[in-house]
Order: structure tokens, then sequence, then C-alpha cells
């Protein structure tokens, strides 16, 4: 995607968000997106193509199947009358592949909104994620799903 | 006809939201500590505040409404895990003990290698 483009769509959703068509405000909408992508012009280098479109649509999917059943699952434990036997927490460290900031940020958030999982903190060597988890049976099974799961596919968008 | 549908669809999910957000209160009330209950805090509240965002989405008939519900459903979802784990992560660090079933924390290894003798 090509900044001139990006603008384009930005300067569309401002005036879609501000309900106003006219001239001047799509000016006003694409004024503001261009600023927003001058300052984030590093981070979001030229790595647009349809097939990366669809690695993004594959993500996004997995993302809000993972959503609902992490929230399928809070609700499980949440209505359990017995607290104590299904919430079991630990705080994993699960080694990161991914190095970029970008990379970790929506691993991060992902993992956030994904089933019985919180991130925490990351190392300052930016090797290892801690990850809490709410209710833990097997550590090697939860960072082989974190591993084979968001990261294997962030990785696949981002390179 | 269409406008029925999406009457009886916007009602459905907000029941569903209204739903998950009142688990999402009970879950903040009867977990035992702080990182616990962030789960139920931002999985729960996240979904809830998301299907109820859809709910107007859905019942609204009007593009700019349209568009602010869904941009907001985005921006929940990108502010919720963020704000989750600032608070786990500040609290952890300022010495907030995880409960005690926690039966595993890597990080404590990690913070008592690190700290000067």
């Amino acid at each position: 995607m090509s900044s001139a483009f990006l603008t384009v769509v930005l300067a569309i959703l401002w005036a879609g968000i501000t309900n106003n068509f006219s001239g001047l405000n799509l000016l006003f909408g694409a004024l503001i997106g261009g600023m927003a992508i001058v300052m984030l012009r590093y981070s979001i280098r030229q790595r647009g193509s349809l097939r990366k479109a669809a690695k993004v649509l594959a993500l996004t999917a997995l993302f809000f199947r993972e959503l609902m059943a992490s929230a399928l699952r809070v609700a499980y434990v949440v209505l359990h009358p017995n607290l104590k036997a299904v919430v079991k927490p630990a705080i994993v460290a699960v080694p990161l592949t991914v190095k970029s900031d970008a990379e970790i940020t929506l691993l991060a958030n992902m993992i956030t909104l994904t089933p019985g999982t919180l991130s925490i903190d990351v190392s300052k060597d930016r090797s290892v994620l801690y990850v809490h988890a709410l209710s833990m049976e097997d550590d090697k099974a939860l960072i082989a799903d974190i591993a084979n799961g968001f990261e294997a596919r962030i990785k696949e968008v981002f390179n | 006809m269409i406008v029925d549908l999406a009457l009886y669809l916007g009602g459905v999910l907000l029941v569903f939201g209204a739903l998950f957000c009142l688990l999402a209160a009970v879950g903040v009330i009867r977990l035992p500590d702080l990182y616990t209950r962030m789960h139920a805090a931002s999985k729960a509240g996240a979904v809830g505040g998301g299907l109820i965002l859809l709910a107007v989405a859905v019942t609204c008939f009007d593009t700019g409404v349209f568009l602010r519900a869904i941009v907001g459903i985005l921006f929940l979802l990108l502010t919720t895990p963020i704000s989750a784990h600032l608070l786990a992560r500040a609290s952890y660090l300022t010495g907030y003990k995880p409960s005690e079933s926690t039966h595993r924390d890597d990080l404590k290894t990690r913070l008592e290698q690190n700290r000067p003798a």
C-alpha cells in the first residue's frame, strides 16, 4: 500500500466517522491522515500485496475465533461453583522468536485477548515474554500453543 | 423484512453483550487476585463491550454511526489488552503478590536474579 493510497483511505474513513463528506472535511481528513502516516512511516514500511492481505485476514479470523473462545472460557471459569478446582494460575516464561517491536506488541496484545493467557512483561533483551495463565495444566502445551498459533501467523504477515 | 431482521439480530447481540459484561463483573468479584481478575475484566469485558457496539452498528441504519461503532470496536480491542497488561505489570513490579494458588512463577525467579546483591 503506497502512502498516497493510505491517505485517501484515511480521509474517507475520517469523513465517514464525522458523517460529513464535504470537500473541506475530506481535505481535513487527508491532512490528519497524512500527518499520521508521516509520523508512522518507519513502522509501516512497504510490505503491501494481495497475498499479504490474505494472511492478514487469516490472522484476523483466527484472532476473532480465539477471542470468542476466550470469553466463553472465562465465563465457564467464573461461573464454576468450585472456583479453586478450575483456577490454577501460573506465570510462565515464553521464549520469543519474533524480534521487532511491532511484532512483539501485536503478539502480546493477542495473547492477552486469547483463552486463559495475559501477557505481563517482556525481558530486557526481548527474548522472553512473561505470560500469566488463568489455569495451566501443562507449561509445554501452553508454550507450543503460542508458538504454533499466533507467533507463526504473525511472522507470516511481517516477513 | 431486512429491518426486522436487523432489529432482532441487534437485540440478540445486545443481550449477549450485557451478559458478558455481567460475567466480567462476577469474575472481578470471584477470582482470587489481580492477575486472574484482569483475565475476566479484559476478555469478557472487551467481548461484552464489542458486542454491544456491534448491536448499535446493526440497528442504527446510518453510515456515520455504523462506521463509528466499528471503529469503536477496533479501538476497544486495541486498548483493552494494553490497560490489562499495564495494570498487571505495574502491580507485579510494585510487589503485589500473586495469590497462593499460583503454582509457578517464572517472573519471580528472573527478578531475583537481576536484583543487585
